[in-house]
């Protein structure tokens, strides 16, 4: 590791220009990612600006009932927060499925948003990667990637991106607000992150050196009746090989709002439209989830070892959307739940 | 109670005499001695899987803050290349010796300096080019290179006609198995410091065995076993690991000489993964014919696994085979396959742990076929001997721990047809498996001093790698001498204790403790005479009767309960029950806790645990504990693990080991259990959801919507 500044600041502004002034700046938020990165020498950063000390910790209400998340919130007051866990279950659900209570406890929002793919590859320089060393190759196209991407890779990089958080987020049309020197900005979730191309080193919209401030997650019915589900490879702390947040909105046996996104099985979290589009206003059966399912990977590209991966997120659509369906059905005096699946991620990750 | 009024020791259950020292934080693991002047090395391990070091390149290293120096083959001094361990010459032994990489992970360099920081840093300024050579990675029974392996342990079996029993069998299942390379992941990375004094090396080291790693040293080292000293006071598990003689403390001692001063080496957690032996993978064909009526007529287990062309190695796969069932015809087979890789090293419960996956599934596949009950089958088919040479048994409780171990588990309830039972959209079922573990002593040798104060010093130079070793010395010390174990000073950990096998082969604990047992009889001899200390030393050498009429072994009973959810491939254990036959239990607290421990071993090797190698480079991909899973505790259910009454007459205190046999058997009864969840046999460990997950959804999620 080599030998870096530290500085910590409580003005956006001190923190803004330190890091535009010094090359090799890095703002460093709960350091959960970016120290080990800087340990296994992946990160090198000159100088570290702690931004944990800006008044950028709160999380709120917004005017249209949404919420507010600021970015150095931690992903442990995230969850635990009522109203997120009130009006979008699945985002609590989904952070407590991720790492351990210790590192929720440090963990941020921004820091969240910004982790770097587990790929094996990524992670240790003496190997070719393109994300890492642009140009030096993908080790994982033909390599170990049991647990890469399914969905809208290149021949660049197979790489997944291992958020939890994110892939509600996502499915709530969150919107990233940042801080630049020249002024704010904000960047819908849904655009954030880049398709891969040819240069999987650039993996945001996010302009150079800004600063993630915070996340708007909009006001949405639909999301109260959410849920997150992730499949491992053991029952906690692993990234998720497959996992789904989904909200459905179901009157009189009609879907009149349906929110459906991926994690693990792409560079991004993958927002599912074309199962939303195909079920949204129409009757809830399981002939019509199981359809959504399979239309929604039928454009699934596996890899040579990863096409498990395409049989899971498609079952994985089904269990979730069918467990919402049936307990909004027993809502309104029908048939009870399947016990067996659902939310029972609100234990530890 | 004995005649001085002493309840006995052994049999209680006495918590760890240093378990507060460990949970305090307080007792010293090596890499928490202090030492002056001390140095610290950094390992540098080969990227490529074969090959010759074209160039190291200290330049920019050697001019950074701190640094002492670098040593590699171009300046490191030589060491014996005829070195050897208990499986024979190992030239992985004698490090930075030549230009030439033998696998990837392989140690090229070691990078000197004031703190472990600065060591670090320059290690990743050092510039290493290689000329590739072409190598072979891919492992397969099926191998050209495949040999027959070395028969140290004894020949393999071959009784009756195999063929002739085969052709008359009712059923036959011939079917192959595969486990993966695994990891033993000690919590205490592998760690040693270094020092040399006036010809003698002095070390601290991590590992199982102090005693017959400074046999090792010497070796290597040119000097004689006198002048090597080294001690493992608390060593943070092991699990084989540590039997070797490791990197660390061979690169220490030469750095040490090289740099005159004393050198630490400590490994992170990838450089163990990367070039400390592992579990080698192994593939296993096995074919058993029975009849009807459920008697086994052939059973034939062709086991293979890969090691390197450096060194000798056993993965002794077969013991199964030749102790479990009796059977007119038994062949077993055993094959080694060279690769460029990793050399391996005994990991708990080697050869039975694969093997018993293996070989305690194709039993359950011929109950299967046969729609006979495979507890049934198992019990039906107990031998009165040894099946293969013919000897009686010294003790085999392995019925009662079937039978209790069925009692407990509520067994006779069970229906034995595939997918039959479902929770909400889980399948549930139950599998059992037996396994048996080769029993017996190594020489050992120990010295009791009854001193002025009315204590008694016990030195021995056992091991306690946390199993518990040292508490239950004092037992068996306390016992034999017939004072309270107030009185007893145990000194373990230390190899100018006198020769140890240390911990390993589940004999350990019982190889000192005869040694105890026999110098504290010399003792008592001796008591008479007034003069303070009286001291006595025993070596158990010739005492060991090595040819005994009967076959020792220890026995399990494993039950599994798991639930699978076929939509996602999660399978997860819900109950986990082991009976076992391990002789007079010492302590059954810490014995319990060993064997459980071991459980959860077998269970995270049947779900999680496979290392990765890329199939091109042959690298470890899964260098980490982000990338090889161990089973979490959310993953580990009601694990309950009890003894049957047993006692080892070949004993003198009736003893046996219980290190590895609660890893056996596991994999098999948790792999028996999710066939009868979901009617599909997985042959490949580890039963991951990506093998596990069906293309079909389950049709009763339905039923769910309908109502809607
Ligand atoms: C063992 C382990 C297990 C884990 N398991 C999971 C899991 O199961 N699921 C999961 O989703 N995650 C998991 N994680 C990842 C964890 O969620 C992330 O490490 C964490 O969320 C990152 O947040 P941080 O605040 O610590 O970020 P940091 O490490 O501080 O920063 C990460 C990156 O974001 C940048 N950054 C941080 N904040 C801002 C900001 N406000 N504006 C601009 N840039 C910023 C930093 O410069 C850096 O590049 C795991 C991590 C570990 C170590
Ligand atoms: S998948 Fe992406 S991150 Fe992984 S090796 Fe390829 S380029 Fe690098």
């Amino acid at each position: 590791m080599r030998e870096f500044a530290y500085q910590r600041t409580t003005q956006i502004r001190d923190a803004l220009s330190s890091v535009a002034r010094h090359d090799g700046a890095r703002f460093l938020a709960g350091g959960t990612n970016l120290v080990d990165l800087m340990k296994a020498g992946v990160e090198s950063p000159a100088r570290l600006v702690d931004i944990r000390s800006l008044a950028l910790g709160g999380i709120s209400e917004s005017p249209d009932g949404g919420l507010v998340l600021g970015a150095t919130a931690t992903n442990s007051a995230v969850a635990a927060d009522p109203l997120v866990r009130r009006r979008y279950p699945a985002l609590s659900q989904a952070i407590l499925a991720g790492a351990s209570g210790q590192l929720r406890n440090m963990a941020t929002v921004g820091g969240n948003l910004l982790q770097r793919t587990r790929c094996a590859y990524f992670a240790d320089p003496s190997e070719p990667c393109n994300k890492r060393a642009p140009g030096s190759g993908c080790s994982a196209l033909g390599g170990a990637h049991h647990n890469h991407a399914i969905l809208g890779w290149t021949e660049h990089c197979v790489a997944t991106h291992p958020s939890d958080m994110a892939v509600p987020l996502t499915a709530f049309d969150a919107v990233v607000r940042y801080e630049t020197l020249d002024g704010p900005g904000e960047v819908p979730l849904s655009e954030f992150y880049l398709p891969v191309g040819d240069r999987p080193d650039r993996e945001t919209a996010l302009p150079d050196r800004a600063l993630i401030t915070a996340v708007v997650v909009p006001a949405a019915e639909v999301a109260g009746k959410s849920r997150y589900r992730k499949v491992r490879e053991r029952a906690s702390y692993a990234f998720a090989t497959v996992s789904v947040a989904a909200a459905l909105d179901v009157q009189d046996g009609v879907v009149r709002d349906v929110r459906l996104a991926l994690g693990g099985v792409a560079s991004r979290p993958w927002r599912a439209r074309l199962a939303e589009s195909a079920l949204r206003g129409g009757p809830v059966t399981a002939e019509r989830i199981s359809a959504a399912a399979d239309l929604e990977v039928a454009a699934a590209e596996p890899l040579r070892d990863n096409g498990y991966k395409v049989t899971l997120a498609r079952n994985l659509i089904e269990a979730v959307l069918t467990d919402l369906a049936a307990s909004s059905g027993a809502a309104s005096g029908g048939a009870a739940g399947n016990g067996a699946a659902g939310a029972g991620e609100e234990s530890d990750g | 109670m004995n005649a001085n009024g002493i309840t006995a020791a052994v049999g209680e259950p006495r918590p760890r005499v240093e378990g507060r020292l460990k949970v305090t934080g307080s007792a010293a693991y090596v890499a928490d001695v202090p030492m002056p002047d001390l140095a610290h090395g950094w390992m540098v391990t080969a990227t490529v899987s074969r090959g010759r070091i074209r160039d190291i390149d200290a330049t920019d290293a050697l001019a950074m803050p701190g640094v002492l120096g670098v040593l590699d083959h171009r300046n490191a001094r030589r060491l014996n290349p005829d070195a050897a361990h208990h499986f024979g010459p190992d030239r992985g032994l004698p490090m930075l010796q030549d230009d030439a990489v033998p696998y990837a992970g392989r140690p090229i360099a070691l990078v000197v300096a004031r703190t472990p920081e600065q060591a670090r840093a320059a290690a990743s300024a050092l510039r290493v080019t290689y000329d590739a050579e072409p190598h072979d990675t891919e492992f397969s029974m099926n191998h050209p290179a495949a040999r027959p392996a070395s028969t140290l342990f004894g020949p393999e079996a071959d009784t009756g006609d195999l063929e002739a029993e085969l052709a008359v069998s009712t059923v036959v299942v011939d079917e192959v198995y595969r486990t993966p390379e695994e990891n033993h992941s000690a919590m205490e990375p592998h760690v040693a410091t270094a020092w040399w004094e006036d010809g003698h090396l002095y070390a601290l080291d991590s590992n199982q065995g102090p005693f017959s790693i400074s046999q090792v040293m010497a070796m290597l080292f040119f000097i004689d076993r006198d002048r090597v000293h080294i001690r493992a006071e608390h060593v943070g598990g092991g699990f084989g690991a540590k039997t070797i003689c490791g990197a660390q403390i061979i690169l220490a001692a030469m750095a040490a000489e090289h740099f005159r001063r004393p050198v630490r080496v400590a490994l992170t957690r990838r450089q163990v993964f990367l070039a400390i032996g592992s579990r080698p993978p192994t593939e296993q064909r096995v074919r058993i014919g029975a009849g009807a009526d459920g008697r086994l007529r052939a059973v034939h287990h062709h086991a293979a696994f890969a090691l390197s062309p450096l060194a000798e190695y056993i993965e002794w796969c077969t013991e199964q085979a030749r102790t479990l069932y009796a059977a007119p015809a038994i062949r077993t087979e055993l094959s080694a396959v060279p690769l460029d890789r990793l050399p391996p090293c005994t990991m708990r419960g080697p050869g039975a742990t694969p093997g018993s996956f293996a070989f305690e599934s194709a039993v359950d596949e011929v109950a299967e076929r046969l729609r006979i009950d495979p507890l049934r089958l198992r019990l039906l088919n107990q031998p009165a001997a040894s099946p293969v040479s013919g000897r009686p048994w010294s003790t085999r409780r392995l019925i009662t721990c079937l039978e209790e171990g069925a009692r407990r588990f509520g067994w006779a309830q069970r229906d034995p047809r595939p997918r039959l039972r479902r929770e909400g959209n889980l399948l549930v079922g139950t599998g059992v498996a037996a396994a048996a573990f080769v029993a017996g002593v190594f020489p050992a040798s120990a010295t009791i001093a009854a001193e002025t104060d009315g204590t008694f010093s016990v030195r021995v130079g056992a091991s306690d790698i946390g199993t518990g070793a040292r508490t239950a010395l004092i037992a068996v010390a306390a016992d034999a001498l017939g004072v309270s174990t107030e009185r007893i000073r145990l000194h373990i950990g230390d190899s100018d204790l006198g020769p140890n096998p240390g911990a390993g082969g589940s004999r350990g604990t019982t190889s000192c403790a005869f040694a105890v047992t026999e110098a504290a009889k010399a003792l008592r001899e001796k008591l008479d005479d007034p003069a303070r200390p009286v001291t006595v030393t025993v070596d158990t050498t010739p005492l060991i009767n090595w040819r005994p009429a009967e076959e020792r072994n220890t026995y399990s009973a494993v039950f599994a309960e798991v639930t699978v959810d076929p939509a996602t491939g999660e399978v997860r254990v819900r109950r986990l029950l082991g009976m076992f036959a391990v002789g007079r239990v010492i302590n059954p607290l810490l014995a319990r806790s060993q064997l459980i421990g071991g459980m959860i071993g077998g269970l995270s090797m049947a779900l999680h645990e496979e290392s990765v190698r890329d199939p091109i480079t042959g690298r470890l991909v899964t260098a980490d504990f982000a990338g090889y899973h161990i089973s979490a505790h959310a993953d580990v259910p009601n694990v309950e693990a009890d003894f049957v009454a047993d006692y080892e007459p070949q004993d003198p205190s009736g003893f046996n080991g219980l290190g590895e046999i609660g890893n056996a058997g596991v994999a098999a009864a948790i792999a028996n259990a999710v066939w009868h969840a979901t009617g599909t046999r997985h042959r490949t460990l580890p039963i991951s959801l990506g093998r596990v997950v069906e293309t079909a959804a389950p049709r009763d999620r339905q039923e769910a919507i309908s109502a809607v």
